[in-house]
């Protein structure tokens, strides 16, 4: 094949997933536009193949066969609330890929993958770096959305300047590489501070903030591809890198407006932030908590015209979700209205919890969003609230000195009743009390979060 | 030169096409739309393949590296087709 015709089914590549991102931006292409894209890639993969630069098929086969497999299965076998791990999973493998390419290339003399210059040169530098930060950065997020690793922040202080001095050291090979000095040696020491970078950019950033750092080593991922595609000046992979770059950062930015969060607030400040007056978690509870039972919420429900339920990650964590829709389903059938409430922080991804209702089966017309929401919490009878708890909480509200002030939140205490499922009064993500427990139209009802749910419908039925 | 301006040229309009596809999504595809893109990013299976196939000319640690670099670009791309269209397909079920 010539390589202008190659070229031609890379542009046409490049199109499908310029199609394909497109469509995934409306829930009626959405389908089709992640159809497009796969076939955009298949094409991309088949041209390369039938490329006379490849010459043996023996390690490509065995490496597909192998990554097929996993990836199948781990595509089907896993469960929608495990859904950010496994999505940062992904963006790890992606920049690990980049990041074996890259060292490939500078190893290889000649041949398809041979970097020539100062500018394959730079681009291997690049694609190592950025590669194996993506790659260790998400084998930490990985770990701590998992819960292998705790989800608290960790490190020390001054962790930022530790960060700061590899990340030079690492522009320095970076430039050594470029100059055209240094051999395997040296591309082998960027890798081992890259590696280390990725870690300890990752470790001190709390569970919070997981969905902003997923969305940035999504972001990652793209730009290692993109960094890779300019060792060899494979346009296919410039652009789509860039695009997948590009709505990463796009996402990161969404996340962090939805947590009142500066990028580098998020980045740099989880320990370097003084952490101000805590308030006391006894003061704002002490005698003021009351603690509820499902018959007591299932009278309450019973009578209750507009119902509006606020799924959080202890929905995913008791993967409630089902037991969740029973709920609805019942309140609906005697005659209530039932919303979900859905903050976009929501869960440890971005869109976690409508994948989660979509899972089971929830009318999509019935998630509304936090902006659509919000008014009408005054006009609502009974607000449920299930494993959230910061983005419901009113400090941020109107605590001026409080860590959270200024996140937009649900306003859910504006309902006449408000019911908080959860097992225990312990804090949230942020680590802080949360006022709304202590209200008078609250009620607690403590227990796992399936269990209560389940207890509440049988409670309505009962009744009925 | 030419070559490299040509790319960077590449590289930044592709940014702001995607910038622009991507601003106004609903909360509702945000999850599909990280696994989907991200299954995107494994395009650089391209390179892995190249290295891989790359036989003889390269010697044995690309070869071997690019086998390396085949198998996690795989996992990306059909893992994250995959996951995406079982997502995609819980929402257009109903509604």
């Amino acid at each position: 094949m010539s390589l202008s015709f190659v070229n031609l089914c890379y542009l046409l590549s490049a199109v499908l997933f310029i199609g394909g991102i497109k469509g995934l931006t409306r829930p009626r292409t959405a389908v089709r536009g992640n159809l497009m894209a796969a076939i955009g890639m298949l094409l991309a993969v088949v041209v390369t193949l039938l490329d006379q630069s490849i010459l043996s098929y023996g390690w490509i086969l065995t490496g597909a066969i192998l990554g097929a497999a996993i990836g199948v299965l781990l595509a089907t076998r896993i469960q929608m609330t495990a859904m950010p791990q496994m999505v940062a999973l992904l963006n790890g493998f992606g920049g690990g890929a980049s990041l074996a390419v890259a060292v490939a290339s500078f190893l290889s003399t000649s041949g398809p993958v041979a970097a020539s210059g100062i500018v394959g040169l730079t681009a291997i530098g690049l694609t190592v770096l950025i590669g194996a930060v993506t790659l260790t950065g998400s084998a930490v997020a990985f770990g701590k959305l998992q819960e292998l690793l705790p989800g608290s922040p960790m490190g020390f202080r001054g962790i930022t300047l530790v960060n700061g001095a590899l990340l030079v050291a690492a522009l320095a090979i970076v430039a050594t590489l470029a100059a055209g000095n240094g051999g395997i040696g040296l591309v082998l020491v960027l890798t081992a501070i890259a590696l280390v970078l990725g870690v300890t950019l990752v470790v001190p950033i709390g569970g919070a903030d997981m969905p902003v750092v997923i969305a940035l080593l999504n972001s990652y991922s793209g730009i290692a591809a993109a960094a890779a595609g300019f060792i060899m000046g494979n346009t296919v992979l410039i652009v789509s890198g860039a695009l997948v770059g590009a709505s990463g950062l796009i996402l990161t930015r969404i996340m962090c407006v939805a947590m009142n969060r500066s990028l580098a607030g998020v980045l740099f400040g989880s320990l370097s932030e003084e952490g101000g007056e805590a308030m006391d978690a006894d003061e704002v509870y002490a005698g003021k908590v009351k603690s509820s039972s499902a018959e007591e919420v299932g009278m309450l429900l019973e009578t209750a015209q507009r119902v509006v339920i606020v799924p959080g990650f202890g929905l995913a964590m008791a993967q409630a979700q089902h037991a969740v829709r029973d709920l609805a389903d019942t309140l609906e059938r005697r005659g209530a209205e039932v919303i979900y409430g859905l903050h976009p922080v929501a869960g440890r991804m971005p869109g976690h919890m409508n994948v989660l209702l979509a899972e089971a089966e929830v009318d999509y017309a019935k998630m509304q969003p936090m902006e659509q929401i919000n008014p009408h919490f005054t006009q609502t009878d009974v607000v449920i609230v299930i494993g959230a708890n910061d983005v419901t909480n009113p400090m941020a509200r109107e605590d001026k000195g409080s860590p959270i002030y200024g996140m937009p939140i649900l306003d859910v205490d504006q309902a006449r009743t408000v019911v908080v499922v959860k097992r225990s009064l312990s804090p949230g993500f942020a680590g802080l009390p949360n006022p709304l427990f202590a209200k008078d139209n609250t009620l607690m009802l403590f227990g796992d979060g399936k269990q209560a749910i389940l207890d509440l419908t049988g409670a309505l039925n009962e009744a009925a | 030169m030419d070559m490299i301006i040509m790319q960077v040229s590449l590289f930044v309009l592709a940014v702001i096409l995607g910038v622009e596809l991507i601003t106004k999504v609903p909360a509702t595809l945000h999850t599909p739309l990280m696994s989907g893109s991200n299954a995107i990013s494994g395009i650089t299976l391209v390179g892995a393949l190249l290295a891989a196939g790359s036989g003889e000319v390269g010697g044995l640690w690309v070869s071997v590296l690019g086998m390396i670099a085949v198998t996690l670009a795989t996992i990306n791309v059909v893992g994250g087709f995959m996951v995406t269209n079982r997502m995609l397909r819980m929402f257009s079920r109903r509604g």
